[in-house]
């Protein structure tokens, strides 16, 4: 077996980091061991210090105080590229490609094969890559360009860009965001080989399910400190190991202290003193067994977890959003469908399926071929959003950081571009209303709980998840009649998910009209109270809520029995 | 609970802007040439500088909101010189100028809406659009009034586009250019408008998706640009009493140069038009005060270069002092989050 002991050389691991970024003190004191063969997960809140931890693993940050160990022995990583001579893979959470090159080219960026004379073999890298994407189950052609490239293909294209570098380290900054079920299942699959072949892993995501079904050990993180590092155990607390020979897990948690230090004496630990004192908060926590979900939300949140689909019964009313034969050629086919007000009607469907492409054209961003749109019984013209937004239309969008964000921008401004139009209380007399403005962004900064540092910050000095709350937020201020949500709780916390999925239920009983995409197939069936599911450009399938199913929908998605199945 | 205070304080403290940094090189420039250089400050030479900066500072106007908005247009001198050469050659044909100004204004709107709508419609890059007009305006602008010279306009105009308020050093000319540069600010950074462009300029996808209407704001500011670029070209005309197809010849750099200079990202997004204006009277300014120097005519031009290389890389190094991380005594305290929960005990 690979698992590690308490005395092997870690791999790769972080003693005593800290790192502040102004007065944002992103990390404090935070040490981490992978081993080989061991599938660590770094779990936190939206803001908590992830990423900026595994940017300090990679070299994209250098530790204000620390170090960073390689086999043991300090090293100063001056880049990313160092991190890749030493075998570090590295997903980061957003997507980076260079939108011009091909996808082979991306794939191989900085390391394409040669031929002789120090030529790039372009066939070679072809070849390598739709291998890479046989392995993943994607279907992508390695010679399209990356523009264009939906927000789950982009990362599938981060993914085999890691996969194919054959590391030592893979370490992945929430990959499965956008992924659905079937993508997560084969990358799980990908990685599992990889980590028993000996690579060490770390991996973050905010689906805590993931977290127990790829790895042995999670460590958490709070406010950039080091509240714990356990080894799992099953998810609901039983002693169950899961597949993929992680069978010792039971009982190498044993080597762990009971007492109430909260496991931060284990031996891939904080090294005792580095949890915040509130950790043994968190550390109802595995005596013998290892830890169960709930007590990674309690280690992660510092409470307990309220319900994470409260969904509410409303009465429904009229139709709100009508689409008719909506048909954008060669993207998707004769879409009809309607949502009505009070309504959140989920559209499932696997990467690639059309949905975000209807979404666009509904909300005008795209141009449709034939078809009609109608809100409230009023058609919208065709490709102009600015109109769709004047008849009560909002779309939040998939891909933040091309569509959602100026990044470079305030946090202010940026909640405030919906509201240039002057729909949004912002604009007097033609003129910018700088005291609204700033009450606006606040307002729904404080709602969503975005946790920021000015409001006057460029919006890209955010977490993650933080970016994607002002996407929200920037939508949700311009109180739409009909909200069409594209991966809305992409790469946001449970805590806050919970708190977004209620939103988006008080919403809808007060009357508007919620569209929701999403590759997250629980947060579908736990919000919808309808779900259509699309495949391969159709709609395939509608399933009211008490037959939406796993399998119901999963059937659909995947073409088998389409709507017949349905009732 | 947004922003407490000291935190704030430390942020615009360590903020280094460019705009700032090249108003404060304006005020130097003045101060020495005032105590220096022999000549520079009597009210006539004032008078001089500013007005031959005036064509400059007219088109770094609209110049300014169309680079915010990731946009350039290179035909502005070619347009100017198109609107002289017609200018000529109505007045020539007998018209009347008070019939041929709207006319030339007129035709800088069509100048304008061409570049627009090859820009807009097409998805042409603005920069090779404009290259080609800057080329085909100034031959139609040749085509007009041939080699000809056109001097005799009416005395009032040629007073008004020359001339100067009593005997101070503030030509008439300058007082409208104070209400459009007024008008400028208020629409880049008061405006939905003006607002819009900053993002167009940055993201214009995100700005896509957040309803701005992109096509039609760019389309608006080339027209606005080839308007400016028209009006400057009858200044230039009367300014100078002289309408030949070679007016203006090179300004297009002379404006970008001083835009940039001014702050104004190249890559669209950033600058205020406070940092534009000061680059363009900077650019000014310096031609004037080494004129005076007697420094030759290509040593200027190699100053010019220089000046125009520190434009492009000033804004980015103040923009990562800026950025740099300042220690600060202040307790990290995170805005929103959730605190940890009081237990029972
Ligand atoms: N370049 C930066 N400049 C300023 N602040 C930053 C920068 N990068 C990160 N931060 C801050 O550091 C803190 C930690 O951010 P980080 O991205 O590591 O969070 P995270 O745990 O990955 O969150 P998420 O789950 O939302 O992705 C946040 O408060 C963030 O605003
Ligand atoms: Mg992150």
């Amino acid at each position: 077996m690979t698992r590690s002991e308490p005395d092997a050389v870690p791999v790769l691991a972080l003693e005593g980091v800290s790192k502040s970024f102004g007065a944002v003190r992103a990390l404090r004191d935070v040490s981490l061991r992978l081993y080989a063969g061991e599938a660590h997960a770094l779990a936190g809140e939206n803001g908590a210090g992830k990423s900026t931890l595994i940017k300090t693993l990679a070299g994209v940050h250098r530790p204000d105080t620390g170090t960073v160990l390689l086999d043991g022995r300090p090293v100063v990583l001056h880049g990313p590229a160092d991190a890749r001579d030493a075998g570090v893979a590295v997903i980061y959470q957003e997507p980076t490609l260079f939108p011009d090159l091909s996808v082979a080219e991306n794939v191989f960026m900085g390391r394409q094969p040669r031929r002789s004379l120090g030529r790039v073999d372009h066939r070679a890298a072809r070849t390598a890559a739709a291998a890479l994407f046989a392995r993943l189950g994607v279907d992508l052609d390695p010679q399209q360009p990356a523009r264009g490239l939906s927000i789950a293909d982009q990362q599938l294209v981060e993914i085999a860009k890691a996969l194919s570098s054959d590391a030592r380290v893979l370490i992945m900054d929430e990959p499965t965001a956008a992924l659905t079920g079937s993508e997560v299942a084969r990358l799980f699959g990908v990685v599992r080989t990889l980590r028993e072949q000996g690579a060490a892993v770390l991996f973050i995501s905010h689906r805590l399910e993931e977290i127990f079904r790829l790895c042995q050990r999670v460590t958490t993180l709070r406010d950039g400190a080091l509240v714990a590092s356990d080894l799992l155990g099953d998810p609901q607390g039983r002693r169950a190991p899961e597949s993929g020979g992680s069978g010792a897990s039971g009982g190498s948690g044993s080597t762990g202290g009971s007492g109430g230090s909260g496991g931060s004496d284990r031996p891939a630990g904080s090294g005792g003193a580095a949890g915040p004192a509130d950790a043994a908060d968190g550390a109802g926590a595995p005596g013998g067994r290892g830890l169960t979900e709930d007590d990674l939300v309690r280690r992660m949140v510092g409470r307990d977890l309220d319900e994470l689909y409260p969904k509410q019964d409303t009465p429904i009313g009229e139709v709100a959003l009508d689409v008719r034969q909506l048909t954008r050629e060669g993207v998707f086919t004769d879409v009809s469908f309607t949502v009505r007000h009070g309504e959140i009607v989920g559209l499932a469907g696997l990467v690639g399926a059309g949905r975000s492409e209807v979404a666009r054209a509904v909300f005008g961003v795209d141009r449709w071929d034939a078809g009609s749109v109608h809100v409230d019984g009023r058609p919208l013209t065709n490709g102009a959003p600015s109109i769709a937004m004047a008849a009560g239309l909002a779309l939040v969008p998939e891909d933040r950081r091309a569509q959602g964000l100026v990044m470079g921008m305030s946090i202010e401004r940026n909640v405030n571009l919906t509201a240039l139009t002057g729909l949004g209380g912002t604009v007097r007399g033609g003129l910018m209303d700088r005291r609204a403005e700033r009450s606006r962004a606040l307002d729904w900064a404080v709602r969503l709980q975005v946790k920021y540092a000015a409001l006057a910050d460029a919006v890209g000095t955010l977490s993650g998840g933080n970016q994607q709350k002002v996407v929200l937020a920037k939508w949700l201020a311009t109180t739409p009649k009909v909200l069409i949500v594209d991966e809305p709780t992409r790469g946001i916390d449970v805590g806050t998910k919970a708190e977004v999925h209620r939103l988006l239920s008080r919403l809808a009983a007060d009357g508007v009209a919620v569209l929701m995409i999403s590759s997250d197939l629980p947060e579908v069936l736990g919000m919808a109270d309808r779900v259509l599911v699309m495949h391969e450009g159709r709609l395939t399938a509608e399933i009211p809520r008490a037959g939406a199913t796993e399998e119901s929908v999963m059937a659909a998605a995947t073409g088998r029995g389409t709507t017949g199945r349905a009732a | 609970m947004a922003d407490s205070s000291p935190k704030r304080a430390a942020r615009r403290a360590g903020a280094l802007r460019w705009d700032g940094v090249v108003g404060v090189l304006l005020l130097v420039l003045l101060l020495l040439s005032f105590g220096f250089v022999d000549g520079f400050g009597n009210a006539l030479n004032l008078s001089f500088l500013i007005g031959n900066t005036l064509p400059i500072a007219l088109i770094a106007l609209p110049m300014t909101l169309l680079v915010v908005a990731g946009e350039i247009d290179l035909s502005v001198a070619s347009t100017a010189g198109l609107s002289g050469a017609v200018m000529g050659a109505l007045w020539n044909a007998g018209m009347a100028i008070e019939t041929i100004i709207p006319i030339c204004l007129l035709l800088g709107v069509v100048c304008g809406l061409v570049n627009g709508l090859l820009v807009t419609r097409l998805g042409l890059p603005s920069l090779a659009v404009t290259i080609g007009t800057l080329a085909a305006y100034r031959g139609i602008a040749q085509i007009v009034l041939g080699s000809n010279a056109v001097t005799d306009f009416p005395a009032p105009y040629l007073d008004f586009a020359a001339g100067r308020i009593g005997s101070t050093f503030v030509p008439y000319a300058f007082l409208p250019f104070l209400v459009l540069l007024a008008v400028a600010v208020v629409v880049l950074h008061a405006t939905p408008f003006g607002r819009s462009l900053f993002a167009v300029g940055a993201n214009e996808e995100a700005a896509r998706f957040a309803g701005i209407r992109v096509r039609r704001h760019k389309l608006w500011l080339f027209t606005a640009t080839g308007l400016m670029s028209a009006l400057t070209g009858v200044f230039w005309a009367l300014h100078y009493a002289s309408a030949r197809y070679d007016n203006a010849t090179g300004l297009e750099l002379s404006v970008v140069a001083a835009v940039l200079l001014g702050g104004i990202d190249f890559d669209g997004g950033r600058g205020t038009l406070g940092g534009a204006v000061a680059g363009v009277f900077l650019l000014g300014g310096l031609q004037n005060a080494m004129s005076l120097l007697n420094v030759s005519a290509q040593s200027q031009t190699v100053v010019t270069g220089v000046l125009l290389v520190i434009s492009v890389l000033g804004p980015r190094v103040a923009r990562q002092i800026a950025a740099r991380p300042v220690a600060l005594p202040v307790p990290p305290a995170p805005q929103t989050s959730p605190g940890p929960s009081e237990r029972d005990r």
